[in-house]
């Protein structure tokens, strides 16, 4: 029952806060957002970090067509539950600086997004993790939509209408399944067991793999991404780098890698190279880009273009590494579109060439806006490190030249966000940024929360790893016992 | 004592660090002196107490497990130190050198207005060097690794509202991150070959393999290419000079007597595995051999004080590594500990030079000096005749071993070695005569302002001098009698020493012919700047070919400009540009505009709003929502 209320208390939450007039709307979501998170921290301290599934709930839904309500949670969940609620507070924090108009329902769809994400990462029923999915995008689209700047009607409708084509095909592969289930349901662990020849496997990969790569997204699908995070307002973009983007790699680990291990067998090295590709091209395209959202952007797609590698090396190094990199990233790229978020909010622009000298008139962003980028950069004791040694190492072992050339992040993260910051903040300040005054209140409070985490996840990351190893673990035992049967 | 109190050694630090980090508004000056400084001296008294615990003591090696940090699976990383000889003398150098750098910096920054910024920076900068030379692991080495690579990055980039100065502070981190890839993958082929990254784990275990094993020397060229960006050795050695752009101090700590001697200590480190490894080995003593060679050329012709210490810095971490490669560790890591005694006098001379000349760098402006600025002068000079390799000088007996060494493995080395000896003796010289000699060039104005430095300066240089007159004695080699102390207190940390199978004459000869070559440069120098008055000439002024490539270092910053820089951001483009936005973006939205032409029939059925789509899709999923909740109730 703790579950049904982790899901649907910021789904209460957006239907009071579209109640609420004025100012008061994003008190009452960051209430919600709170009262979520208190709950996230009641279900850890409950949670044993063995391998079975928790909290289960499982309710006869639409019985005609085996539909049930079913969710639960294990390690992996947890990771991405504890991600989204972590960050939820902070996103909504982040926004009190504005005034939107419409705030109850900027609000409202934010906490009804949050629902969304908390189902797709604790649904244990194929049907329900689509809805899930679905009611993720809705809000979001809106969000960016309404609130987004000027090009936002063009580049939202590519946006959405590319990542609901991936999901049709997504949606395809689940009805397929349920098809093929004897037992007529959309049960997750029905679909663990069904027997599927590597022709049908290798079909369904893709179907999922399009649409889960589309999400993260995965070279070559990613060209909605920058011009929706360029766009969208600042708290839509933290919404889908930090949180969204990790449905993309949770569905991979959740459904994609259990359900067809023959078809990721016979696919992986593809979905290996074009992560690892994706990795160099982006931050190749890092090196010169003019809008510090943009490139923040791009530095994203490298990022989760490790992740997603690190998935497909299918061993336990590479798959702890995207559980805290998941976390890491998250809490990074929030932090990240939050700084630049500051400087646009106070100087109208993002352009990296108009901007510099701003560490002397803002001495605390410039040490908080150091300190999140030295997690981005995966420095040894910040959280970066954590992830980013574990997922080198996995892609390593999985083929060197793979691992060499995915190594090169460290060298060119270091090149973009050493250049951004030096363009952004040192050097000397100009007519622009001479007036800029240095962060307060809310501002604080967010980026400091943020530069903790960043530090006390790269110093002491064990409780995290500890989370997920056992569900992890199970996770590759499944899969490679089912490889070896179908052999 | 050492088990229980290690961890304090780099806590101290820390604790400075976060004090003065976060006071750095409110405290006084002279309490961020007193706090920065304390602490170091505090850690500094723990690392003798320590040393001595250590030396009198039957047990050479001890474990301080702190915590779990990471573990995946198989891969298990503890926190944890290893304090045995080697780390002890690092502690030693670090907290030693280190105090006495914080205690000159109080004079030096006193007037700017970023100093508890400064203290905090170094405060940390300690402590990551702390924890790379104590860490029980090569992960947490790593930490130490990139911690200091942070900290160089920081303090180069001190006065970051001059964009060369923060672009300096870039170039040193990106080129340390080449050398840190190489680091990085030399462990991971480590923890696959050995099943750990554990310093106890790995040494065992490798002992037992045969020399000139494949994998060991793939992990030693990697480790070595580590070593190469954070010691700055050709190809990766062109940041430290541009590093000098950090206040004087920094240049003394950092780039001289500590962070840029770590890949020599890293090597050191793992002297088991490149002993295995005589192809890296080869490859070491002729990568040391190049760079301390081209270096010393280098500095033949700069005219700024620091420039030419910095490629004096770049040129002796060539010995070291010459060492390393025909394994006279002991000798190696010899010139480690004198090199940070003269160096860092060396540097913190330059800076009461340069303090003296209210921040003139330029030796063709100075001139005379050693009458106003009697302290620096004599301190420094002892430094120079140090690094000279003058006798009984500390730089004599480290240089003397290195060099021995090389001869006895490939006298090409040897002859190149000593070539550079004669070198660094004229370019040194020719700093000393400059810069002290003569007259003065500067302006009438500033001369009269010219004064020496305050004692919180001057006294550091009086004990660094006395280090590196006297410093050479802890390994009085064993052709004068000495008991090479070094060398076996080094046994102690698994580091084998390899003994000179020359004859005694053999080593007197050499040791003739080096003294020689440095008396020559001397007089060349002497001749050409004191008795001839020689002022390098302008910038602009013709020079011959060599002097041009010495003067220009040898094009490789414009070189590497043109092959890599260029073209990565022209790949950069030609990615954004085409492949991103034409092709692939180009590909999307034809797919999608092929769709909406092909449905052009069936749209009549739709109204063609997104909005109105999605609205009957949250609808929909409402109703859904709904429909459980009544059929539940």
């Amino acid at each position: 029952m703790e579950l049904l209320l982790l899901i649907f208390l910021p789904l209460a939450g957006a239907i009071i806060t579209s109640f609420i007039k004025g100012g008061a709307a994003k008190i009452s979501a960051l209430g919600f957002a709170l009262a979520s998170l208190c709950v996230t921290i009641g279900l850890l301290t409950q949670f044993t970090p063995d391998a079975t599934t928790q909290f289960a709930v499982n309710y006869p839904w639409i019985q005609q067509l085996g539909i049930n309500f079913h969710v639960g949670i294990d390690g992996i969940s947890m990771i991405t539950v504890i991600l989204t609620n972590v960050l939820m507070p902070l996103i909504i924090l982040s926004s009190f600086k504005h005034e939107y108009k419409n705030a109850n329902a900027f609000y409202a769809l934010m906490l009804f997004m949050q629902s969304g994400l908390l189902l797709v990462f604790t649904a244990l029923d194929g049907f329900l993790f689509y809805i899930g999915w679905e009611a993720a995008l809705i809000p979001i689209y809106f969000i960016c939509a309404m609130w987004g700047g000027k090009d936002r009607i063009k580049v939202n409708m590519k946006f959405f209408v590319y990542t609901i084509a991936g999901s049709l095909f997504m949606l395809l592969g689940i009805i397929y399944l349920y098809l093929q289930n004897p037992a007529n349901n959309f049960d997750i662990n029905a679909f663990y067991a069904l027997n599927l020849d590597s022709y049908q496997q290798g079909w369904i990969f893709w179907a999922f793999f399009i649409a889960f790569a589309i999400k993260m997204p995965i070279f070559p699908f990613h060209t909605w991404q920058p011009d929706t995070y360029t766009e969208a307002p600042a708290p839509g973009t933290m919404l889908l780098s930090g949180i969204m983007l990790k449905m993309g790699i949770y569905g991979v680990i959740r459904w994609l890698l259990p359900i067809v291990p023959q078809g990721v067998n016979d696919w992986v090295c593809v979905a290996m190279i074009l992560s690892v590709i994706g990795i160099v091209y982006a931050s190749l395209i890092g090196f010169t880009q003019k809008d510090a959202k943009r490139l923040i952007a791009y530095s994203s797609i490298a990022h989760v273009g490790l992740i997603a590698a690190g998935i497909f090396t299918l061993n336990t190094q590479g798959m702890q590494g995207v559980m805290v990199q998941m976390l890491s990233h998250g809490i990074n790229v929030v932090g990240l579109f939050f700084v630049l978020d500051i400087i646009s909010s106070r100087l109208k622009t993002n352009k990296i060439d108009e901007l510099g000298g701003l560490a002397k008139v803002a001495p605390q962003l410039a040490i908080s806006f150091l300190i999140i980028l030295l997690g981005t950069v995966a420095l040894p004791g910040t959280n970066g490190f954590v992830g980013e040694f574990l997922l080198l190492y996995s892609v390593y072992s999985y083929n060197v030249w793979l691992g060499a050339i995915a190594g090169l992040t460290i060298i060119f993260g270091a090149v973009y966000m050493l250049r951004m910051y030096q363009k952004v903040m040192l050097g000397q300040t100009n007519e622009l940024t001479i007036t800029f005054a240095d962060i307060k209140g809310t501002e604080k409070i967010v980026l400091y929360t943020i530069c903790a985490l960043v530090i006390v996840m790269g110093v002491y990351p064990k409780p995290i790893l500890h989370i997920s190893e056992a569900a992890v673990q199970q996770l590759l035992e499944q899969v490679n016992q089912k490889l070896t049967g179908v052999n | 004592m050492i088990n229980s109190l290690l961890w304090l050694i780099p806590l101290l630090p820390l604790l400075g660090f976060v004090i003065n980090g976060l006071g750095r508004n409110t405290l006084s000056k002279s309490l961020v002196g007193i706090i920065g400084s304390g602490v170091i001296l505090a850690s500094f008294v723990l690392s003798i107490a320590m040393f001595f615990e250590l030396g009198s003591g039957a047990q050479k090696q001890f474990t301080v497990d702190l915590f779990d940090w990471i573990s995946a699976g198989t891969l298990y990383i503890p926190l944890s130190f290893l304090y045995d000889p080697l780390s002890a003398i690092m502690l030693l150098i670090i907290t030693g050198v280190g105090f006495l750098i914080h205690i000159y910096s109080v004079g030096y920054m006193h007037d700017d207005a970023g100093f508890a910024k400064f203290f905090a920076y170094l405060n940390l900068f300690i402590f990551f060097m702390l924890i790379l030379v104590l860490g029980s692991n090569y992960i947490v080495m790593f930490i130490g690794w990139e911690g200091v690579g942070l900290c160089s990055y920081l303090l180069i980039g001190f006065w970051y509202t001059n964009s060369n100065y923060a672009s300096a502070a870039k170039k040193a981190f990106v080129m340390n991150r080449i050398g840190d890839l190489g680091f990085l993958l030399g462990v991971f082929l480590i923890f696959t070959t050995f099943g750990s990254v554990e310093f106890a784990r790995i040494f065992p275990q490798a002992a037992a393999m045969m020399p000139g094993a494949g994998v060991i020397t793939l992990i030693t060229i990697l480790l070595f290419i580590g070593a190469c960006g954070k010691s700055a050795q050709l190809p990766l050695f062109t940041w430290l000079p541009d590093a000098m752009a950090g206040p004087t101090p920094v240049s003394a700590l950092i780039h001289a007597a500590t962070m840029v001697t770590a890949g020599i200590y890293m090597i050191a480190r793992s002297s088991v595995l490149f002993d295995l490894a005589p192809d890296t080995q080869t490859v070491i003593a002729i990568v040391g051999t190049a760079t301390a060679l081209i270096a010393a050329i280098i500095a033949l012709t700069q005219t700024d004080i620091k420039k030419v210490l910095a490629y004096s810095t770049v040129s002796q971490l060539g010995y070291m590594f010459l060492g390393l490669g025909v394994g006279a560790y002991t000798g190696s890591f010899f010139h480690v500990l004198t090199h940070a005694f003269f160096k860092a006098l060396l540097f913190l001379g330059a800076g009461s030079v340069i303090h003296a000349m209210h921040h003139e760098q330029d030796m063709r402006h100075m001139g005379g000096l050693k009458a106003k600025l009697k302290t620096t002068f004599a301190t420094m000079m002892i430094g120079t005749i140090a690094i000279a390799g003058l006798p009984p000088f500390s730089g004599f007996f480290s240089k003397d071993e290195i060099l021995a060494h090389a001869y006895q493995e490939n006298k090409v080395l040897w002859a190149i070695g000593l070539l550079t000896a004669f070198l660094t003796a004229f370019y040194m010289f020719r700093m000393m005569f400059l810069t002290f000699f003569g007259k003065y060039r500067g302006t009438h104005h500033a001369e009269e302002k010219v004064h020496e430095s305050p004692s919180t300066m001057t006294l550091p240089l009086i004990v660094l001098a006395v280090l590196a007159a006297i410093g050479g004695l802890i390994n009085i080699p064993a052709v004068f009698g000495g008991n090479e102390w070094l060398a076996h207190w080094l046994e102690g940390a698994g580091i084998k020493h390899h003994a000179l199978t020359l004859d005694h004459a053999t080593e007197y000869a050499l040791m003739g012919v080096s003294v020689l070559a440095a008396v020559v440069a001397l007089i060349f120098a002497y001749t050409r700047y004191v008795k001839n008055a020689h002022v390098p000439v302008a910038d602009e002024a013709q020079r011959s070919a060599l002097a041009k490539l010495s003067y220009h270092k040898f094009y490789l910053d414009e070189i590497y400009d043109a092959i890599i820089r260029k073209p990565l951001d022209a790949f950069s483009k030609f990615f954004y540009r085409i492949i991103d936005k034409k092709l692939i973006d180009g590909l999307v939205n034809g797919l999608g505009w092929t769709a909406t032409e092909g449905s052009k029939g069936l749209r009549l059925l739709q109204s063609g709003n997104v909005g109105f789509y999605i609205f009957m899709m949250v609808f929909g999923i409402v109703a859904l929502l709904l429909y459980t909740f009544l059929s539940i109730a």
